[in-house]
């Protein structure tokens, strides 16, 4: 028999709960109302029922043919935007033929090399109905021009794009590192994707402020919180230094984090960032237009909180979760599958993960008024709660002098490593409660995995075979052209890059080549390794 | 238990960038006492093995999360016996579907780990195979 673990008294944050709020503790009495600044209650006067948040499911691999099946396949069931995985070499801007690359091709996502790629990806796909969002930052850049270029292939107006590039370095550095040129760089090419994106797909959200991988790898949900906003802040500072208009390109910031499994903290958490966004606008820029305050957020269910042990379990917890990024008002939802955490999910399990949002939206009935939360006195104390020890977080960072240099130092990766293993050995202290994985084990001990998916071994040859047909076949002359006029502009700091990259992708230049171009004028990122 | 005058290189092969599960095992076995070389990010086997042979190593942890492990795991081994270092004991660690498990075994490696197991364990394992 398995030994009954003690309840926790604190959220994973650290925060200590009281056994009860009463109203005189709670700080905020009014949380205001929705629509209206700063946006505890949410963004929009009539919640989901104006608009329910888009369904979209992070997909993507092997070939773009066999990625194209399983999005009509997501389509035809009701999903309503698309969420492009790519593959670890179009992610770090590696042709699929590169030593480096070949054993990763159409692995974690799927392989996306040249413009000839993403028309197959994207074929009876029609780009002016559909919000696409890809999953991309050290290629984002050359990914948007791709889809540009698509769009422009299949006579979409470029204005009529809907969708959201992540886009965002500075976590790429801390957390998941598909990094390629150094941060200063970066932050110049992110700049010209969002002053290009304000002017040519207006309905476009140029970047995806995520705080969910630095969360994943171990950061608590205030860190999570914390370490977003501070990078955002960031965006905005280099924004400004390059004349962008604060009214205009704050409306298209956009944010990404986990759900984990603490239900109001993880509510509480988005109250606590809408507010905070609002307020932090405001307090270092002056910026007051509301229109500019609004946090515009996208959520992951499931992540490091899903267990291979038992794995159907992870139904639950991602309906738990999926629950909470709704009371939390949640813009966009990805619902993990349960088999997320071993492999890419069979069609069984992406299809259940997305049922469960259904089940949410349309069954449940919690998305009929905005924020039903509100004026709990918990909920206000726990958000009022969040708020300030997220204040904290970010004067960390300021003391250390900014995101910048704490990155460049190897100082926030270090941070994240330590409280990753403070997570991992509170979890084998059974001080966090992972269910059927340190206690209610099966007793037999009988892990069914349930159905196995595997990528064709045959799909890396088939891309590789595809890219060497495309070179074969491409006008190389145009292909020089547009490189040179890459390279010459990313020398210079005021020049976007945009038009150019857009007219790499037409003239069939390959990520790779196009990286490549860059990285002989900026160089590589050199990683700090501190341990 | 104790590694004391182990030396262990923790590397991540390949273009992966999850380097958190490497950077706790890497903390957890500089604390048992060895003496802890990380790579960084996106090293070849090659590079991996090389810098195995010229530190003196006993031990190298591989770190693969992007299911890419059967072909970078053997090329390591690989690279390790041309260059001299078929003594380096290899561990392997991250998202190891358990199907694999033997057959990287069978190819030498000599413990995979995943993320379900306790540090401790993952620590006293190394620390038995390396026959402190």
């Amino acid at each position: 028999m398995s030994r009954r673990p003690a309840l926790s008294t604190a959220t994973p944050s650290g925060i200590e709960v009281p056994v009860v709020v009463t109203p005189d503790m709670v700080g905020t009495r009014d949380p205001g109302v929705p629509g209206e600044a700063p946006f505890t209650r949410g963004i929009f006067a009539d919640g989901y029922r104006g608009r329910l948040w888009t369904i979209r499911q992070y997909s993507g691999f092997g070939t773009a043919e066999e990625s194209n099946e399983r999005y009509r396949f997501l389509l035809e069931r009701g999903q309503t935007g698309l969420s492009v995985a790519l593959d670890l070499p179009t992610q770090c801007g590696l042709d699929p033929v590169d030593p480096m690359a070949r054993p990763e091709v159409g692995k974690v996502g799927v392989s996306l090399s040249n413009l000839a790629e993403a028309e197959i990806l994207f074929d009876g796909i029609d780009l002016s109905a559909i919000s696409t969002s890809f999953t991309i930052n050290g290629t984002a850049a050359i990914v948007y021009a791709m889809y540009c270029a698509v769009a422009d292939k299949q006579g979409v107006p470029r204005a009529a794009l809907t969708g959201t590039i992540q886009n965002d370095i500075l976590k790429e550095y801390v957390a998941r590192g598909t990094w390629i040129f150094p941060v200063r760089p970066s932050m110049r090419l992110i700049a010209d994707t969002i002053l290009f994106a304000n002017e040519q797909t207006p309905r476009f959200n140029p970047i995806s402020i995520a705080g969910a991988h630095v969360r994943d790898a171990g950061a608590s949900a205030v860190e999570e919180l914390g370490y977003t906003l501070a990078n955002g802040l960031s965006y905005v500072e280099e924004l400004l230094k390059r004349g962008g208009d604060a009214a205009k390109f704050c409306r298209r910031l956009s944010f990404f984090f986990y759900v984990h499994m603490d239900f109001f903290e993880e509510v509480c958490k988005f109250r606590a960032g809408r507010r905070l966004w609002a307020r932090l606008l405001e307090e270092r820029f002056g910026i007051t237009d509301p229109d500019a305050q609004r946090f515009r957020f996208g959520v992951v269910c499931g992540g490091s909180s899903l267990t291979a042990a038992q794995p159907t379990n992870n139904i639950v917890r991602v309906g738990l979760e999926n629950l909470a990024a709704v009371l939390g008002g949640a813009q966009s939802i990805f619902t993990a599958a349960y088999d997320e955490a071993f492999q890419i999910p069979t069609e069984t399990s992406a299809e259940i993960a997305l049922r469960t949002q259904q089940i949410v939206a349309y069954e449940s009935g919690v998305a009929r008024t905005v924020d039903p939360l509100g004026g709990s006195y918990f909920v206000e104390w726990l958000t009022d709660r969040m708020e300030e020890e997220t204040r904290k977080v970010i004067a960390d960072i300021d003391a250390y002098g900014g995101v910048i240099p704490a990155i460049e130092d190897g100082w926030l990766q270090m941070r994240i490593a330590e409280r990753a293993r403070q997570r991992k050995e509170a979890v084998d202290r059974v001080e966090t409660v992972v269910v059927g994985q340190n206690v209610f084990r099966r007793p037999d001990g009988n892990e069914d995995l349930g159905e196995v998916f595997r990528v064709d071994p045959q799909a890396a040859q088939r891309v590789r075979e595809k890219y060497e047909a495309i070179r074969a076949r491409r006008d190389d002359a145009a292909v020089a052209n547009t490189l040179a006029a890459l390279e010459a502009a990313a020398g210079k700091d005021d020049e976007n890059l945009m038009p150019h990259l857009i007219d790499c992708c037409h003239a069939y230049a390959t990520v790779g080549e196009m990286v490549a171009a860059l990285k002989r004028v900026w160089g590589e990122f050199q990683e700090p390794i501190r341990l | 238990m104790s590694l004391k005058g182990k030396r262990i290189l923790i590397a991540k092969p390949g273009l992966d960038g999850h380097d958190v599960g490497a950077k706790v095992i890497a903390l957890a076995l500089r604390d048992a006492g060895a003496d802890v070389i990380y790579t960084g990010l996106r090293k070849t086997p090659e590079y991996i093995a090389r810098i195995a042979v010229e530190e003196d190593v006993d031990a190298v942890g591989l770190s693969l999360l992007s299911g890419s492990h059967n072909e970078l795991v053997a090329d390591t081994l690989r690279c390790l016996r041309d260059m001299g270092g078929e003594d380096i004991a290899v561990f392997v660690g991250g998202t190891i579907p358990s199907e694999d498990h033997a057959a990287l075994t069978e190819a030498g490696v000599r413990g995979v780990f995943t993320a379900d197991l306790k540090l401790e364990d993952v620590v006293a394992t190394i620390d038995r195979e390396l026959g402190a």
